[in-house]
């Protein structure tokens, strides 16, 4: 197993943060959140992968048969729920604050402070 | 007695699907009266399963998967006197906060009982579980079903960008504990927490801290570490008073039982050749959380946000007592959230009282106005007593403990810590509440002068001359609950007794993955003097009465030069909580990398 797809997980758990810390746009913001969310995903993938591993279907295949994890597989798809209503719930957030204050930008937005 | 086990999780679940599934076609009474109603038998049943696993932990597989050949199949929830108990305070909360609220929100449907109703069954799922991926999931839940809370208040701009700068560091945070979860399971193939800490047994090495590092940290997010702590004060300041009930009072303690959970049934055998290093650097954390969060909390004018940043204080208080690793450090650990979770919605409370009364929750405001309503300051000044961790208060039973447990592991200095984070935040409580109630001292001074005023909008519609019963009712028995607790004769003992449990690594993992049970991890007794603590916590309320009284005295120099430093350093402070949810994600990552390579550097290169 190569190390490459760990790094591609590291890569887009760290691009997606330093979207997150330089946005200026609250969509944007929930757009960068799915990045880093991705990098989960291919952590996960990347974990359960074997290589020359069949899909996890053991109906009618020999005992002994590399497959590729499938408990990876449901963590992922669980995590692909759970986050699709955060971003859901983010951006039904940036909808408001829009309506609200006229920006859904976060520099502009100075009541929270000390 | 085995088949109440899903029911705390299932009630509140399935009263929300109804609610929901007829949003706008129930009567609002109706409504009440459906959520108070699933909220006790839940309450009843923790409590219950509390009892019955006093002597034996619980262990409850979904769907009969049971273990075989020492692998967990299925998903378990595992049951013992901590998770229990918190799990019925949990419904103790949520009960006040359903009565406080039967005031409120008239003009919106059931959207708010159902978010509430899930926020229950997620928070009681995630004291129950023994499944590390299953905890993820609940956290998530909850997490979801608390941001949509925050920003209930729809039309306020303040109230949009609280939820989403909690929405957004709190995401994050659970990305990190999956991350977490994944590392650990491609090192064991195991989801179940007894099973990994059976399968990593003593072993340590760089994947094991990175994981751990990523798990606690998440974790930490939620339960407001500094540095990770900014979403907080944002997020109780804007957020609807009965949701900051449950946010203060048990939602962030959750954090640290988390950690506390995960390292007990799993890290304890990995780190237990290093425990110097885990300990020194997390009784470090908490020390600056409890110490950042006393002096920022002084420094603020908008009651909701003092109170905020106090819970960050206790907070950081919590962290000290579960970093001692001990079992009694933990016994310690779980009265003081008891204690500290009741006076602190008791005190959220009030501040919706003043809210539904005057339409704002900023003390300069208030100045004064709260003189015809003698009992709601008498509350709020007891609260305040709690706070300070007099006796007899749940709050001075779980110090002293701590403090007990923190001398036998050779830490008194954080005595100190206990003793600056009690005083100087109960002298803010004192101080708003000779402002408030009783008009004392000029409108405005020196050191919460630097606050901003937030506007509020106003979360109920009619208010007269008087505070509806229901309001002020449950703020009153709260803080009598919290003296309660420290009066009950086995209240310390059944802590440690339930701490040893909890603490009882091999114990744990023999009765999830044996089915059978070791002989009790039986505390010694030992009765310790209680007069040095005692005398710490009177000192540390007459400091918190000094304060105040000082703060508002008329013959004290305002302009002083003595002040200057303190208040430049309080500026400078301030200057940090920028509100900025970019700001407050660079100084999220910033503190998991230095942990991570602290933590990293203690064990591997020094040895510790």
């Amino acid at each position: 197993m190569s190390i490459f797809p760990y790094l591609v997980a590291a890569w887009l758990f760290l691009v997606g943060l330093y979207g997150v810390i330089s946005s200026r746009n609250f969509v944007h913001i929930a757009m960068c959140l799915a990045v880093v969310q991705s990098s989960t995903y291919v952590l996960l993938l990347a974990i359960g992968y074997k290589t020359g591993g069949v899909p996890p279907i053991f109906a009618g295949a020999q005992v002994g048969t590399p497959a590729v994890d499938p408990i990876v597989q449901a963590l992922m798809l669980t995590d692909i729920v759970v986050e699709a209503t955060v971003v859901a719930l983010l951006l039904a957030l940036a909808v408001q604050i829009q309506k609200a204050a006229g920006t859904v930008n976060p520099d502009r937005l100075l009541e929270l402070q000390g | 007695m085995h088949t109440l086990v899903p029911l705390p999780v299932a009630i509140p679940l399935g009263v929300a699907a109804i609610l929901g599934a007829l949003n706008g076609h129930v009567p609002r009474r109706i409504a009440d009266a459906a959520c108070i109603l699933a909220t006790v038998a839940v309450g009843a049943i923790t409590l219950d399963l509390m009892v019955i696993s006093r002597h034996v932990p619980i262990v409850y597989w979904f769907g009969g998967w049971t273990v075989r050949a020492g692998m967990a199949i299925g998903i378990s929830f595992v049951i013992d006197p901590i998770g229990a108990g918190l799990a019925s305070f949990v419904c103790v909360l949520v009960l006040a906060a359903f009565i406080f609220s039967l005031h409120y929100f008239e003009s919106v449907g059931t959207m708010f009982h159902v978010l509430m109703l899930g926020f229950l069954a997620a928070m009681c799922g995630f004291c129950l579980t023994g499944d590390l991926f299953n905890m993820f999931v609940f956290f998530e839940l909850m997490s979801a079903a608390a941001f949509a809370l925050c920003g209930y208040k729809n039309e306020e701009p303040s109230a949009q960008q609280g939820a989403l700068n909690f929405a957004i560091t709190n995401t994050i945070g659970a990305f990190m504990v999956l991350i977490g979860i994944a590392l650990l399971y491609s090192r064991t193939g195991a989801l179940n927490m007894a099973q990994i800490g059976r399968a990593l047994s003593n072993q340590m090495d760089a994947t094991i801290i990175v994981a751990f590092v990523m798990i606690m940290c998440g974790f930490y997010v939620k339960a407001a570490a500094v540095p990770f702590h900014f979403w907080l004060a944002d997020a109780h300041a804007v957020a609807p008073t009965p949701v900051c009930i449950l946010f203060s009072g048990v939602m962030v303690e959750l954090g640290v039982y988390a950690v506390a959970r995960v390292y007990w049934a799993i890290m304890d055998g990995p780190f237990a050749a290093h425990r110097p290093a885990l300990s020194g650097l997390l009784l470090t954390v908490g020390a600056i959380t409890a110490v950042v969060g006393a002096i920022m909390c002084f420094g603020q004018r908008h009651i909701k946000r003092l109170l905020a940043f106090s819970t960050i204080s206790h907070v950081g208080l919590l962290i000290i007592a579960f970093a001692l690793l001990t079992p009694d450090g933990l016994a310690g650990g779980a009265i003081y959230t008891l204690g500290h979770g009741m006076v602190k919605a008791a005190l959220f409370i009030v501040s919706g009282i003043l809210l539904h009364r005057f339409g704002t929750v900023d003390e300069y405001h208030l100045h004064g106005r709260g003189r015809p309503h003698l009992g709601t300051a008498l509350v709020f000044f007891a609260a305040g007593l709690g706070l300070a961790g007099m006796p007899p208060f749940g709050t001075f039973l779980g110090e002293h403990t701590i403090e007990r447990a923190a001398e036998l592991a050779h830490q008194s200095w954080i005595d100190v810590i206990f003793f600056f984070a009690g005083a100087i935040t109960a002298a803010a409580v004192f101080r708003v509440t000779a402002r408030v109630f009783f008009g004392w001292g000029p409108k405005h001074d020196e050191f919460s002068g630097g606050g901003k005023h937030i506007s509020e909008q106003r979360e109920t519609k009619h208010s007269g001359q008087g505070i509806p019963a229901v309001m002020f009712v449950p703020a009153a028995v709260l803080v009598l609950l919290a003296l309660a607790i420290g009066i009950m004769p086995h209240v310390h003992q059944e802590a440690r007794v339930a701490a040893f449990t909890m603490a009882d690594h091999a114990g744990y993992q023999a009765r999830v993955l044996d089915g059978t049970k070791l002989p009790d991890a039986k505390p010694e007794v030992e009765y310790s003097p209680l007069a040095e603590s005692l005398a710490r916590s009177l000192g540390a309320t007459g400091a918190a009465l000094g304060i105040a009284f000082l703060t508002l005295a008329p013959w004290y120099p305002r302009k002083n030069k003595a002040y200057r430093p303190i208040r430049s350093a309080m500026q400078v402070l301030r200057n940090f909580h920028t509100g900025h949810v970019g700001d407050y994600v660079a100084f999220l990552t910033f503190g998991v990398a230095a942990f991570g390579v602290v933590l990293g550097l203690l064990i591997k290169r020094f040895g510790f």
